[in-house]
């Protein structure tokens, strides 16, 4: 090898290795980004006192915090209704959406691509707009004040996303699998309990969290249909939550219901990272 | 090949089943979204209010040019329109940003791929609570490390200084949002085959020419798809601004406007007017991201 060759590549080496450690300050600077502001949180809900006023980034271990909430009924309460209603919301769209994707994904009809667009197209409907009219359903059906009214309005959005997401995954299978039953006379209700649903669990859970997640977050509906501090859901709960005056507001209890409240969905979400990712780009990308 | 049922009989069959398949969710859907918009459309033209809805006149299009001659509802769209636009660009710059650098063979990339899920997946009024406090004037951590640094010699109040509200409001909805197009970015960039960069890089393309003539034009469906999404979500916008400044004219939205008419004021004619402008100025601006879009796959596609 000649010395300038030699000379070339260390130096090629040298700018590989510079451009490596830059990419590693920017990984380390988004990780910071993104991750500061809950670590943040972590350690405020774990103060209390002037504790909290503190600038240290070390965290200490003080639950006084979380035993306050767990004794406070609103609180608890909010957390048994968002778990109800986020719970029944993601069956009853789960249900309906399973049947839809059948017919999207795997059956030929007339009117298929219009029943596509249709579906779609809720899901650019601001809720605001269909507010009034939504107000006077939840009246008629008596479900004002009760959480019943959020399990109905949250299916605005969570039956288009989970039909959407499951028709695309529904399309995915070779069509070998359900020859076989055709063939045999099987009913196309048995085709989709017993051929396709098994091979649907991964699919089924990741979209359900996806719709659990947003049913669990809304705000505006659960602040609208929802008048008394026991009906309400987590999200309205914590930003009602208020001090003794307007410059005493109470950030270490706030941090700490936030914390309760998010970490037990965040550890889901991790768990299910990868299928979570390919969910929400399925619809996305193929769309 | 596989072979079409023959017998028209198993045809009508499939159709049938495909409609009965289909009905719950159709149901569901006429009953929860077009029916609430249609009574919206319907007391947009009435006097109706919130206590006693059963009781109302038909004023025609007064609704609407009250509205049109309110300047709180035109602050609320040029907060909107404004806010629509800083933060989508933000979120996309950012957004692709982290996307190429997750798209690079690095170690701990799989760890931010999973931390990036976490301002998504958190509800937005504990986003709104996170940063709030972060920004506190005495206390915020972020006022703390500005003086720690000499940058200020007091703190900062961010969300009580009028000029700068709207700003914090993009901000955090950068910071919440940033993950989600990160995600379609990402998906998008793993579309592009490895061999057409190899071919580049052996012909000596320097690395800027290589993102700007191949990664870029490559990425257009999958940005403008992340674009419409976040557009569509950000010009119905409440919750943020709603929680960090309640009805300051500075963030309020289309959306805050429409539901002070509806539910505070009670005036559900007038509010059902408002909310119908919400939903024709998000459908224009649909129907226009849409067809750039479809212009942009016809004329790449035509090349």
């Amino acid at each position: 090898m000649t010395i300038a060759a030699r000379r070339s590549s260390a130096r090629y080496r040298w700018q590989r290795r510079a451009r490596g450690f830059g990419l590693f300050v920017l990984l380390l600077l988004v990780l910071v980004y993104t991750l500061f502001p809950y670590y943040w949180a972590i350690v405020s809900s774990l103060r209390s006192g002037s504790a909290l006023f503190s600038t240290s980034l070390v965290p200490s271990f003080d639950l006084t915090h979380y035993m306050a909430l767990l004794q406070d009924p609103v609180f608890t309460g909010s957390i048994v209704n968002s778990l109800i209603v986020a719970g029944s919301t993601t069956l009853i769209s789960l249900a309906v959406a399973v049947a839809a994707a059948y017919a999207l994904g795997r059956l030929t009809f007339g009117g298929k691509k219009l029943m596509l667009m249709a579906i779609l197209v809720v899901s650019i409907f601001p809720q605001i707009a269909v507010m009034s009219g939504m107000f006077e359903l939840v009246r008629w059906f008596g479900l004002y004040n009760r959480i019943g009214s959020l399990i109905l309005a949250y299916l605005i959005f969570t039956v288009p996303f989970t039909v959407w997401v499951l028709t695309s995954f529904m399309r995915e299978f070779p069509r070998e699998l359900e020859e076989a039953a055709i063939m045999d006379g099987c009913s196309h209700w048995r085709i989709l309990t017993r051929v396709l649903l098994p091979l649907m669990g991964p699919a089924l859970a990741s979209t359900g969290l996806l719709a659990f997640i947003l049913a669990w977050n809304e705000f505006l509906f659960a602040l609208t249909f929802i008048l008394s501090d026991e009906n309400r859901t987590v999200p309205v709960a914590i930003g009602l939550i208020s001090g003794n005056s307007r410059y005493e507001y109470p950030f270490g209890p706030v941090m700490a219901a936030s914390i309760v409240v998010t970490l037990p969905l965040l550890a889901l979400v991790l768990f299910f990272q990868r299928r979570i990712v390919s969910g929400l780009t399925a619809g996305a990308i193929k769309g | 090949m596989t072979p079409k049922p023959a017998s028209g009989s198993l045809q009508r069959k499939e159709v049938f089943a495909a409609w009965i398949f289909l009905a719950p969710a159709l149901i569901a859907l006429l009953l929860v979204a077009f029916w609430p918009l249609a009574r919206t459309f319907y007391f947009s033209f009435t006097n109706a209010t919130l206590d006693d809805p059963s009781i109302y006149d038909f004023i025609g299009w007064l609704n609407f040019t009250e509205i049109a001659r309110d300047a709180q509802w035109w602050r609320a769209v040029g907060n909107t329109v404004l806010f629509t636009i800083v933060s989508v660009v933000l979120e996309t710059l950012l957004g692709l940003g982290i996307a190429l650098l997750l798209n690079q063979a690095l170690p701990g990339r799989g760890a931010l791929r999973a931390a990036i899920l976490i301002p998504w997946s958190i509800p937005v009024v504990v986003s709104a609570k996170i940063w709030e406090w972060m920004l506190h004037d005495q206390f915020g951590i972020i006022n703390n490390l500005l003086i720690g640094l000499g940058l200020v010699e007091h703190g900062i109040a961010w969300t009580a200084t009028p000029s700068l509200v709207l700003g914090v409001v993009i901000f955090i909805d950068v910071w919440i949002t940033t993950p989600f197009m990160v995600l379609l970015i990402l998906a998008g960039l793993q579309t592009i085959p490895e061999e057409i960069h190899e071919a580049a890089l052996v012909d000596g393309v320097p690395s800027w020419k290589r993102f700007w003539s191949i990664t870029l034009p490559m990425l257009r469906p999958a940005i403008g798809v992340a674009v419409l999404f976040r557009a569509l979500d950000a010009m119905r916008m409440f919750d943020l601004s709603y929680i960090l400044a309640g009805n300051n004219e500075r963030t309020m939205t289309i959306s805050i406007y429409a539901r002070n008419q509806l539910i505070s004021f009670q005036e559900t004619g007038l509010g059902s007017a408002a909310s119908t402008w919400v939903f024709f100025v998000i459908a224009l601006v649909a129907v226009l991201i849409i067809g750039a879009l479809r212009l942009d796959r016809s004329t790449t596609a035509g090349r």
